[in-house]
């Protein structure tokens, strides 16, 4: 368990690996909520403390948990830590627990949380799975981020509740109601594989180049 | 009588589980290649909805008035035996209707319309048929995108377009037009 192990576990998840952008997870949530920059990041740091700690808690036990009835398990440790988060923003702040309203208990059916505790946390020690779960939650919570600036800055015309652009602004209403959410998602990805055509046939040029260097 | 019925419409059209609340997009982006598959899948779909929203009233009903903070864990729980119990139960008596939608039936009862479901009804305070109108209408919404993505998507397979849209790019620019045109919907209740 070398420090660059877990250093890679880490940085997997913000980029290369990205839940929303490149693993396409975790969608319910994350459009729902994205029509503002302040509720993406309630909802990203909820499912940050969801997804850290129930892979804390995986990776711990993953030596008792019987193999037939992982799912469940999985399910209800996830279910508990939601519970938690869910009341402690209640008590914290009320007026976001009031926009997110049904969404953060439907944290549980988030599939990236499920996936990851079956993909690497039930196989790795609690230390990777933390690094892993730490990743790949920041990952999630950028992806978050950056919906919700975009949705909020066109569709608002502003930004953490700060205006922007003045008075003369026409707010672009459509981005903050839902189909907003389905088209920036879409251009962001479009984005995304735009950028991997590019990557791909960069690297095939360089390939070329070195053949006939040879 | 007409309550129960603006509450299916509601589900239905205007807040549809899909295009308006983004619930159960896994599904919807990942199985609606085919028109026959996604048609199947939405009955599936249509059926859960229906065993959740008994369960979700029989809980409240029964159980969490004493226990509010055990919502989310019984719920998960009941509802996902209650359908493997009744996949089994589907398997004895009819093997057609198992081949037909047996096979979702697991992937379905993890799936965040199922639990969205549940919470919204009881965030809602709905009572026994309330909540039964509600599943029915949410259930054939969800089969109604399903089905008109799917359609969309055989359709586009045969055009020409560009590479670098296809595959996920595309299919949620297509439903956001779809969102779009369901937003139409929405002055069906002003009237009234």
């Amino acid at each position: 368990m070398s420090k660059g192990q877990s250093y890679e576990e880490f940085v997997k998840g913000i980029w290369r690996d990205n839940p929303v952008f490149v693993q396409v997870l975790g969608m319910c949530p994350m459009l729902a909520v994205t029509n503002s920059a302040v509720n993406a990041i309630a909802m990203g740091g909820a499912t940050f403390f969801v997804l850290v700690g129930s892979s804390a808690l995986v990776a711990s036990f993953r030596n008792w948990i019987p193999k037939q009835v992982r799912i469940s398990c999985f399910i209800i440790i996830i279910a508990t830590f939601v519970t938690v988060a869910d009341y402690s923003l209640l008590a914290l702040a009320p007026a976001v627990h009031k926009e997110l309203g049904a969404f953060i208990p439907l944290i549980v059916a988030n599939c990236m949380i499920l996936g990851r505790q079956e993909a690497f946390a039930s196989r790795n020690e609690p230390r990777l799975a933390i690094f892993d779960a730490v990743g790949m939650a920041t990952g999630f919570l950028l992806a978050l981020f950056s919906l919700g600036a975009v949705r909020e800055i066109l569709g608002n015309g502003s930004l953490f509740g700060v205006s922007l652009f003045g008075a003369n602004f026409e707010p672009w209403v459509i981005m903050i109601l839902p189909p907003g959410g389905f088209l920036t998602l879409g251009v962001i990805l479009l984005f995304f594989n735009w950028f991997k055509v590019k990557k791909d046939e960069f690297l095939a040029d360089v390939a070329e180049a070195e053949r006939s260097g040879k | 009588m007409e309550n129960l019925f603006w509450i299916f419409i509601s589900a239905l059209l205007v807040n549809n589980f899909v295009l308006t609340y983004f619930l159960g997009l896994c599904p919807f982006l990942g199985v609606s290649g085919s028109l026959e598959t996604s048609a199947r899948l939405g009955v599936a779909t249509t059926f859960v909805m229906l065993v959740t929203a008994i369960c979700a009233w029989a809980l409240n009903t029964y159980v969490l008035v004493h226990a509010p903070y055990l919502r989310l864990i019984c719920f998960i729980v009941v509802i996902a035996s209650t359908v493997q119990f009744i996949e089994m139960l589907i398997r004895k008596l009819s093997p057609a209707l198992f081949r037909a939608m047996g096979i979702f039936l697991p992937l379905i009862t993890t799936n965040c319309a199922i639990l969205g479901l549940a919470i919204f009804a009881t965030n809602r305070g709905y009572g026994f048929w309330e909540g039964i109108a509600y599943a029915l209408g949410a259930g054939i919404g969800f089969t109604l995108a399903m089905v008109l993505l799917a359609g969309l998507r055989e359709e586009s397979e045969l055009s020409d377009i560009p590479r670098l849209i296809k595959g996920t790019a595309m299919n949620l620019i297509i439903a956001g037009v779809l969102s779009m045109a369901f937003m139409g919907f929405a002055g069906l209740f002003s009237s009234t």
